[in-house]
């Protein structure tokens, strides 16, 4: 049976792994390339990468530091953060990288989408968003207003009807980031999570908000995800990927368990 | 050396650095002359089956790679390069592929509209056996996929492993003589996809 992913997040500003809440008080956690072999051999099925200053920046990202990563893990792993042409999303394929991951670039520029599909391959597709609650129903019925740049800027763009363009595009792989959970420790935003993962037939990954295992198995059962983004829980030691995962194999829900 | 077999089809790089964190001699290459001459040979690959074909023939390989399974040398596909070794797959409007392998290559079907295409992530591999190819490799371990077509073999003596996905239980490892061929990614696979690829490289391609 296909098992459920369990993919760390590792935040990088300055070459350090960082983590914040809702984007902002980051404090720095350790080194990148050290803590994705610790994660790739704790049991982690995938990583995910944010450069999350090379956009505000305004530079490109890290292609060393990609380079280092893909020579000392063996796991899929996508990158994100400071890809602005097709070129430097080649470059991060090249590198080792298995995903590219696109967001506020994509929400600017959709056939972006398209192009990338063409040019790397749909399956290597990730479209990241930051969606925030709304009240504005008449703009974004799903009640999820698309943001960028983290969290600094709304776009009255619907959440729901943004993944749903977002596939059609060509993206192979979503992942609902929700503002309002994100560092919170509170738990995923599971109504929106469940929303595109039903109303979308490419993987959903659920993201923000995970402090408990009983949050992930909730994305899992209630919102369908197919993968949990976790970073906090895991980052500050609290708990270990190998318990996460008992817990949910508790749960009933299949897990890798050899690694 | 090993010869890993470019043929325009996806990024390479994640089975070259597999074999260089192992220490394993390969060699990325389109050149007839070298893949013939190459003491094992691994066939990956990432995309679709008719561009695929269509690069193959145009470098000149196809017949390159049956001559190289012909002759004995140890053979490892991956991927896309398992399922083109088939005689036929259904994507793109229907492809006649290498034909080194009788069966087809069928897409997934899914009748629960939960089940995501493609299949992406850890699925399980039922063992049949053993093989020197996963010596050290326990029945039920799971592996990386990305994948939404899947190999049917007529001769059921070529599935050496069997994962059920969308409701198929398909054949996710073919074994025979000197060929072996994984639907999976042995090169995202962590340690046991490289375990997989150290076996391949001391493998003399008997069973």
């Amino acid at each position: 049976m296909l098992t459920k992913r369990i993919i760390p997040c590792l935040d990088i500003r300055n070459r350090k792994v960082t983590k914040g809440v809702r984007f902002q008080n980051n404090v720095d956690l350790g080194d990148p390339v050290e803590l994705a072999v610790a994660y790739s051999e704790g049991g982690a099925d995938e990583l995910v990468f944010y450069d999350i200053t090379a956009s505000a920046e305004e530079r490109p990202i890290d292609i060393d530091m990609v380079r280092e990563i893909g020579k000392v893990i063996h796991i899929p792993f996508a990158v994100g953060g400071g890809l602005h042409s097709i070129r430097d999303m080649y470059a991060v394929l090249d590198a080792g990288a298995e995903k590219v991951s696109v967001n506020s670039l994509a929400v600017k520029n959709p056939p972006i989408i398209a192009e990338m599909a063409r040019a790397l391959g749909r399956q290597n597709i990730v479209v990241g968003m930051d969606p925030v609650r709304t009240e504005d129903l008449r703009t974004c019925p799903s009640g999820y207003e698309i943001t960028v740049r983290g969290f600094r800027e709304r776009t009255g763009m619907d959440a729901l009807e943004w993944a749903k363009r977002a596939e059609e595009l060509g993206a192979g792989e979503i992942v609902v980031n929700s503002v309002d959970a994100d560092g919170t420790r509170a738990g995923y935003e599971l109504e929106l999570t469940r929303l595109i993962a039903t109303n979308t037939s490419i993987p959903t990954v659920a993201s923000g908000g995970a402090g408990a295992c009983q949050h992930i198995v909730d994305a899992f059962t209630r919102a369908h995800a197919d993968a949990a983004i976790v970073a906090s829980m895991v980052h500050t030691g609290e708990f270990t990927i190998a318990q996460i995962k008992d817990a949910l194999l508790q749960a009933g829900i299949p897990v890798r368990r050899r690694w | 050396m090993i010869a890993i077999v470019d043929y325009r089809a996806g990024n390479l790089t994640s089975v070259r650095l597999a074999l260089e964190h192992l220490g394993l001699p390969a060699h990325v290459t389109r050149e007839p002359r070298e893949i013939a001459a190459a003491e094992r040979v691994i066939f990956p690959g990432v995309g679709a089956a008719g561009s695929a074909m269509k690069n193959l023939a145009e470098l000149g390989l196809s017949e390159v790679l049956r001559g190289v399974v012909e002759r004995g040398t140890p053979f490892l596909g991956i991927c896309l390069g398992t399922q083109v070794i088939f005689e036929h797959s259904e994507e793109d409007g229907g492809v006649d592929c290498l034909s080194i392998v009788p069966g087809r290559v069928r897409k997934f079907t899914p009748s629960d509209p939960l089940c995501k295409i493609p299949q992406m992530g850890w699925n399980t591999i039922d063992l049949r056996g053993t093989h020197p190819l996963f010596e050290g490799i326990e029945n039920e371990s799971e592996f990386y996929f990305v994948h939404s077509y899947y190999p049917v073999p007529s001769d059921l003596s070529y599935i050496f492993a069997e994962t059920e996905y969308a409701g198929a239980r398909f054949a996710s490892v073919i074994a025979k003589g000197n060929l072996a061929a994984t639907q999976f990614h042995p090169e995202r696979s962590g340690r046991l996809g490289l375990r997989l690829l150290e076996n391949f490289s001391k493998w003399d391609g008997s069973c």
